[in-house]
């Protein structure tokens, strides 16, 4: 019996393709896995078992008949709540689309199910896609595998968790700021956002337009490579989708000799933790010993990130939540009885405060008189910030730094100052504002605090990090390549001690 | 008391005839069952995109040229934030500052007097659903008409009256229709206007402006408009500054023929508009322009001075022929075949235009007959080479419209080939003036039409076949020899 | 047309967020319109790097992507059949989606 707690997805496929297990068997190890530790991690919002389980049978006797085995058949795989899967609940962890069943599939969702692969169900997020650990999900946090008292990253929390956790080996999330990288690191995983337009996002409930891309989960990088050459693609029905064939992932690469990788001076700032800067640097060290120069780039308005992609993610927040308002399908509520009286209460019931925050920073930045000083100004920022990186590019192949500021924070510990909160995505931000793909692979552990330095990077009680690289506009596949070689030499996968029980009891 | 100078602007939004929607795939068409013809895109659902419909592009492309604008090189789209019932997303993707067309370059519509009433820009956009408020107790929503292609086309205040109003609409209408741009049917919603009217005392500066909306006819323009100038300028000779017109926006009441305030409307007009991040910019290069020109058609005021200057006919009956673009081409396939303008024009106008509004023809509309241009132009040729009489010719057209079918097999079905055999004609001659002396005796005595009565009777005999030229004869030689 | 001239630049008060509230169309209480108030006021004060940055004449990017003049043909694709939507809403009236009677906004 093969335990999906050990196998990535490529090794599952292949002994599923060659007999050695079934579908059927993997989900129900799938199954067991999310039956004993959910209800401690919380990482799903809803399993659909029963569907799951007749899928696999399908699939198995599809195989038994002869027929044709798609790249990911019978691979469990574990989609975050804000992507559509005809008549099945979708509802971006928010009051206001409870009950919300889509009339359609998304695009890559259904390249998943064309590849053969099971969804297990839909994973829990901060509301929205609004968030960097999970606490903002209107229906409760998701708990990191590493230690039940800490958040697991967000927006993407529950897909990371699943991951992480051994549930299933692939999951969806959707990086619009860092949302699928930041919960990766935070969990020990390994989290690919493609260049943006490379995954259609036909059928992902937007959050920002211009920054939204789904993005995989898995533990292993080779892993990266097979989802996204699954989902990556043209796609006629979005009209950002680059127009080309799907991913094709590069030959494996034998040590990084003559790759030119530059650490902007910028991302080493007083932000970071200490136990981070230590794995980081350590994780420099191992891409030189495989044959990687290292040198300095300037990313000269990294400061301005964080500024410009909130002034620019809530614009397009605000104007892409504004459906929402109890007319055509989700919550009503009748307020006074008139239709902007039901507009504005079924909205005010409906969404969580973060929701409501970014809302109406997002409103604002639009609103007349205030256009030019902010919204206009941010979109020349981001062209600045763009072309930082095309610059660094012209001297350096990728771009490596630290995924996240600091490894994960305890649940509660930044929920009531936003700012904190934002600033999570620091490191992970500017690649989203230029479109670049970036990925962020475990490069180690770390205690938690600047404050502790007790050089711990391995012990029992570190906590994971990751390592990002950037990458060149549609250079996805190069990038991915120079992260299978790092993980591929490094050894820094490792299962969490897990301690839950499906009681749920927190240690 | 010095003149009072009417300040006038239109902006007019014309559905685009594209077989689908702006964003989507869903069928463009009126009168539908109520939200069938809607999808994930045009309901604003969670996760679906819009894509843009390259068919709707090439006609917002034609009718700038149509009116003789500039398009852009390139151009993108916006969107327009608020709320409402009939606006699934909650914006309107829509162009704001860089539309596909601005005005400055000597484009818009020319009135008979002269005057050139310009157009400041010319811009896509997707319609609303619609929202209906007469049916009981609550509001109800259709979302057939959401996401419908539309060009809003917005003019300077160039215009100084009601009947200039009018005269651009009709005008901007029928260049729209000659382009296959649009079919402009005021009552199918393919054409709307919203009209701006200010007053100021001549040689002072302009007023406070007045937006007036839901105009549902030409007529219905003009009057509102006429209204609210009287409106304007009773409240400033009133004297009372605090009933002054204020800057807003009024509704049209068709029955009461005026305009009223629209009550409780929050005036919010921060639409908040921002580049549309799921639609890239597009190009509209020399090559596209040159080929959309192309397709286009003789305008309607070119071709009715041709129909003048070339062909002879009067300026009414150019009028007539070129109302429609279908209309003028029948008449241009007719006269061609038969070499004889003015008779085609005649016959056009008499027996067909006339017979497509006898409620009895089935058809409606030059495009509805049973029949072409070509068959017309075979009975004009019977007629010319004398093998029926201009009354069969006109009895076989009936025919036609009636039941479609060819000339030369409806003469020979209902018998009416001109007959010119004197002993045949002689017996109807004879027929019509039995028993009735008083006709001879107007003859003789010099009345001509109690002649023409007489023939009119043998051409009835005769089911319009007699030569009428014989025939007329024949009763003159039968009069002045026998009676 | 290009958008109105810059306000001058000032912390948002209680006003200011009620009537940005009133533009989103989320009704809002007091007190969170002054807890608003606070956060908005401490956001965007943070915010201030970007006020601060020489932008210069830099092309504004409304987003990453390369493409351009991407259209589809004009041909029909299936409508969803109206059950399918309907059943999903929040008060469906023979055919129709219905909302509180509402003031004309136009034809």
């Amino acid at each position: 019996m093969s335990d999906v707690r050990e196998l990535d997805a490529t090794e599952l496929a292949r002994r599923i393709a060659s007999g050695e297990t079934s579908a059927a068997e993997a989900l129900r190890s799938a199954l067991a896995a999310i039956d004993t530790q959910d209800g401690a991690l919380h990482a799903f919002l809803r399993v659909d078992r029963e569907a799951a389980l007749e899928r696999a049978r399908a699939l198995d006797a599809a195989q038994r008949r002869g027929e044709p085995l798609g790249a990911l058949h019978g691979v469990p795989v574990a989609l975050k709540s804000n992507m559509c899967i005809a008549d099945r609940e979708t509802n971006c962890a928010s009051r206001i689309l409870a009950g919300y069943r889509p009339p359609y599939t998304a695009t890559f969702v259904q390249r998943l199910l064309d590849a053969g692969a099971i969804p297990l169900g839909h994973t829990n997020m901060d509301e929205f896609a609004m968030g960097s650990s999970s606490e903002n999900s209107a229906f409760g946090p998701t708990r990191n595998p590493w230690d039940l008292a800490r958040t697991p990253g967000g927006s993407s929390s529950g897909s990371a968790v699943a991951v992480a956790s051994g549930m299933c080996p692939l999951a969806l999330g959707s990086d619009t700021g860092g949302s699928v990288r930041q919960p990766a690191a935070l969990c020990g995983v390994a989290g690919f956002k493609p260049t943006y337009g490379r995954v259609s996002r036909y059928g992902l409930i937007a959050f920002g337009s211009s920054l939204d891309q789904v993005s995989p989960f898995a533990r292993s990088v080779r892993d990266l490579e097979l989802a996204t050459s699954v989902i990556s693609g043209a796609d006629p029905r979005d009209s950002t989708c680059v127009d080309a064939p799907p991913l094709a992932p590069e030959e494996p690469r034998e040590g990084l000799a003559g790759l030119r990788v530059g650490i902007p001076a910028e991302a080493l700032g007083a932000g970071l933790e200490r136990g981070v800067r230590r794995a980081f640097d350590a994780a420099c060290a191992e891409l030189a010993a495989l044959g990687a120069d290292c040198v300095p780039v300037s990313l000269a308005h990294l400061e301005a990130a964080i500024p410009t992609y909130y002034v620019v993610a809530t614009a397009e927040a605000s104007s892409n939540l504004a459906r929402y308002e109890g007319v055509r399908y989700g919550a009503r509520v009748p307020g006074d009885g008139t239709l902007q009286g039901m507009f504005a209460a079924t909205r005010a019931a409906g969404f969580g405060a973060e929701v409501k925050r970014r809302i109406l920073l997002g409103t604002y930045v639009l609103s007349a008189g205030y256009y030019e000083a902010w919204y206009g100004r941010a979109l020349k920022v981001r062209r600045l910030i763009a072309d930082d990186f095309e610059t660094a590019f012209e001297s350096v192949d990728l771009i490596a730094t630290p995924t996240s500021p600091c490894v994960a924070f305890a649940l509660g510990e930044r929920v009531d100052d936003p700012l904190a909160m934002y600033q999570s995505d620091v490191l992970t931000v500017p690649a989203s504002l230029a479109g670049l793909p970036a990925v962020s692979v475990p490069c180690g552990f770390a205690a938690q605090g600047s404050q502790s330095n007790d050089g711990n990077d391995g012990g029992n009680g570190g906590l994971p990090v990751g390592l990002q690289l950037v990458g060149p506009t549609l250079a996805d596949a190069r990038v991915l390549a120079v992260a299978r070689a790092f993980e591929e030499a490094g050894g820094h996968r490792r299962l969490p001690p897990v301690r839950a029980r499906s009681e749920g009891a927190v240690t | 008391m010095s003149a009072w100078v009417p300040v006038i602007g239109l902006e007019v939004h014309v559905q685009l005839a594209t077989d689908t929607k702006l964003f989507c795939g869903c069928l463009s068409r009126f009168g539908a069952e109520p939200n069938t013809l809607t999808c994930p895109v045009c309901t604003g659902q969670p996760g679906a995109l819009p894509v843009l419909n390259e068919r709707a592009l090439e006609l917002a492309v034609r009718a700038a040229l149509a009116l003789g604008c500039a398009v852009a090189d390139w151009s993108k789209f916006d969107r327009k934030n608020y709320f409402y019932c009939d606006l699934p997303k909650g914006y309107q993707i829509s162009q704001y500052d860089r539309p596909l067309c601005t005005g400055g370059t000597g484009g818009g519509i020319r009135l008979s007097s002269g005057r050139l009433v310009r157009l400041n820009r010319i811009h896509m956009e997707e319609d609303a659903g619609k929202a209906i408020h007469d049916r009981g107790p609550r509001t109800l929503v259709d979302l057939n008409r959401a996401g419908v292609p539309l060009i809003e086309a917005v003019s300077e205040a160039d215009l100084a009256s009601a009947a200039q109003a009018y005269e651009y609409l009709t005008a901007l209408k029928e260049v729209l229709e000659y382009a296959g741009v649009s079919d402009c049917d005021m009552e199918k919603g393919s054409l709307r206007c919203d009209v701006n009217v200010s007053v100021h005392p001549e040689g002072e500066g302009w007023r406070t402006k007045v937006e007036v909306k839901n105009l549902n006819s030409f007529r219905n323009v003009e009057a509102a408009i006429e209204y609210e100038i009287r409106r304007q300028v009773a409240a400033y000779e009133g004297g009372d500054p605090a009933r002054y017109p204020v800057q807003e926006t009024r509704l049209f009441d068709a029955q009461a023929g005026v305009t009223r305030s629209m009550r409780g409307k929050e005036d919010e007009s921060d639409y908040r508009y921002f580049p549309e991040p799921d639609l890239p910019p597009f190009h509209v290069d020399a090559a596209f322009r040159a080929r959309q020109a192309a397709l286009l058609p003789e305008m309607p005021k070119a071709k009715r001075r041709r129909y003048q200057e070339e062909l002879g006919l009067s300026e009414y009956d150019a009028g007539v022929l070129t109302a429609a673009r279908d209309v003028a081409s029948f008449f241009e396939a007719v006269a061609a075949r038969t070499g004889r303008a003015k008779e085609a024009a005649n016959w056009v106008s008499n027996s067909i235009l006339a017979g497509l509004s006898d409620a009895a023809v089935e058809a409606a509309t030059i495009a509805d007959l049973p029949f072409g241009p070509e068959a017309l132009a075979e009975v004009l040729e019977l007629v010319e080479r004398g093998t029926i009489t201009k009354t069969a010719g006109r009895q076989v057209v009936a025919h036609m419209l009636a039941a479609g079918g060819e000339p030369a097999a409806i003469v020979a079905e209902l018998g009416l080939e001109q007959v010119q055999d004197s002993g045949r004609i002689e017996e109807w001659c004879r027929a019509a003036l039995a028993g009735k002396d008083r006709i001879a005796l107007d003859v003789k005595a010099g009345n001509l039409k109690a002649l023409g009565a007489a023939i009119g009777s043998v051409m009835k005999l005769s089911g319009g076949s007699a030569d009428p030229e014989v025939v007329r004869e024949t009763l003159l030689r039968i009069i002045r020899e026998e009676l | 047309m290009s958008h109105p001239a810059s306000r001058p630049a000032r912390e948002p008060d209680v006003e200011l967020v009620r009537r940005t509230a009133a533009l989103a169309r989320l009704s809002i209480d007091d007190a969170e319109a002054r807890e608003l108030g606070r956060e908005f006021a401490s956001i965007l004060e943070h915010f201030r790097a970007l006020q601060s940055l020489d932008a210069g004449d830099a092309r504004p990017m409304t987003s990453p992507t390369e493409r351009a003049d991407v259209v589809r043909p004009d041909e029909p694709r299936e409508s969803l059949p109206r059950e399918r939507l309907l059943a999903g809403a929040p008060e469906p009236c023979d055919g129709f989606y219905a909302v509180p009677k509402t003031v004309e906004k136009d034809a």
